[in-house]
């Protein structure tokens, strides 16, 4: 088999099964034993990165890893097993709303003295935590788009129709220089952070990494087609007045002018993405298949819930002073001595 | 009239409350005479009047409320 050595490091481990599976990919041991799959905390850095891992073979893999592990049977009944356990927790733990228009409709409400991470930036965030925010969620907006797309084989007609068509928009409409993902690294540009795919998957706490995961468990299912487009008509409602305060944040750090324009594109462009995806995706895919309105409002809902945890991280870290990212590995896992440099910069400046 | 049989009528969506949905591309004319383009797919143009990046839409037009404490 030959190893792509280019592509992103493998992320150190966080527990038995992410060291099991990690050691597993580059075929350097085996699988972890179903028990100890079982006793992973749903939430926790050990289960979220080991997911982490197995998804990422279906975006750009890692280096030294064959492609063909995304296939490798034994590793998808590991997946399996670790889905169901986060599934499972997601369906246990979200409050979700009565119906479809219930949902929407509480998302679509402002509030006026919001206190979320986006508040909390504009009004009084400092660049380094400006920085640590852009590499928390560097692992989404990298690939920004690219989970959703998954989903498009399972749509038809008008909801198919819409949605290719927010996703051209996303991927900058045909103009490699438009792409968000592309927008995202200049803003990191900006910020003196790597661009590299994968480069702060380390510094990344479980909190983060459940937000990824969830939008690739909902991609890479049919059976969670419903769940998927109710995910990203909440990413797009609440993005506009979210990325207006985040541009605010970027202009009051002097952050660069790069990015601004990230968010400042947002600001426009998912004011349009959320009334397309509201009347066209979810509209067309409930006259296609209205038995999918109680999935389609879990993804509502569960999109807030991971995100209100997220942000409960961020913040508590932020209001003490305190890093919200993870400590550096070891050396001896790689990646460790410029990881640390990276933060004591965040820090200093 | 139609210059040709490919023409067919601009479709704009309107709403009681929220932005007009206008297909793309637009060319949009400011009452000072200058004009502003989007050669987005569709387009969200303000009418509330409140947008910060008027003409476009910014969601500005949503009900706002405190949270029950």
């Amino acid at each position: 088999m030959a190893h792509d050595p280019r592509g992103p490091r493998l992320p150190a481990a966080r527990g038995p099964v992410s060291a099991a599976v990690r050691a597993y990919l580059p075929g350097t041991g085996p699988l972890p034993a179903a028990g100890t799959v079982a006793a992973a905390s749903p939430y926790g850095d050990d289960l979220q990165l080991a997911l982490y891992l197995c998804y990422e073979l279906h975006y750009r893999g890692f280096a030294d890893v064959s492609p063909d592990r995304e296939w490798d049977p034994d590793l998808l009944r590991v997946r399996a097993a670790l889905e169901h356990l986060f599934l499972t927790a997601l369906r246990e733990d979200t409050p979700v709303h009565a119906c479809v228009d219930d949902a929407l409709a509480d998302l679509l409400v402002e509030p006026v003295d919001g206190t979320g991470v986006s508040h909390f930036l504009s009004g009084e965030g400092e660049r380094w935590q400006v920085r640590e925010y852009a590499m928390q969620r560097s692992l989404y907006h990298l690939k920004e788009a690219d989970p959703h797309a998954w989903v498009l084989p399972r749509l038809s007609g008008r909801a198919k129709a819409a949605m290719a068509a927010v996703e051209f928009d996303e991927w900058g409409g045909g103009r490699p220089d438009r792409v968000h993902a592309q927008l995202f690294a200049n803003l990191m540009t900006d910020l003196g952070l790597d661009t590299a795919y994968g480069r702060y998957v380390d510094a990344a706490c479980a909190e983060t990494l459940a937000t990824v995961n969830l939008m690739s468990l909902l991609g890479l299912h049919r059976s969670l087609r419903g769940a998927l487009v109710g995910h990203f008509a909440a990413v797009e409602i609440t993005s506009s007045p979210g990325s207006r305060r985040l541009a605010e944040a970027m202009r009051r750090t002097d952050a660069g002018p790069a990015s601004e324009h990230f968010y400042d594109e947002h600001v426009e462009a998912d004011a349009v993405h959320e009334q397309v995806v509201r009347h066209e995706v979810i509209g067309g895919l409930l006259a296609d298949e209205p038995q999918l309105a109680g999935d389609v409002v879990f993804g509502l809902d569960v999109t807030g819930f991971l995100e209100d945890r997220l942000a409960g991280r961020l913040l508590a870290a932020w209001r003490k002073g305190e890093s919200s990212l993870r400590p550096a590995p070891h050396e001896s896992e790689g990646g460790g001595a410029a990881v640390r440099q990276e933060r004591g910069k965040a820090h200093a400046s | 009239m139609p210059n040709s049989p490919a023409d067919r009528p601009c479709r704009i969506r309107v709403q009681r409350r929220g932005p007009l949905l206008v297909e793309g591309p637009v060319e949009v004319e400011l009452e000072d005479g200058t004009t502003v383009a989007s050669d987005r797919f569709r387009v969200a143009l303000c009418t509330c009047r409140r947008s910060r990046r008027y003409p476009w839409c910014d969601t500005s037009h949503r009900d706002r409320e405190r949270k029950p404490s």
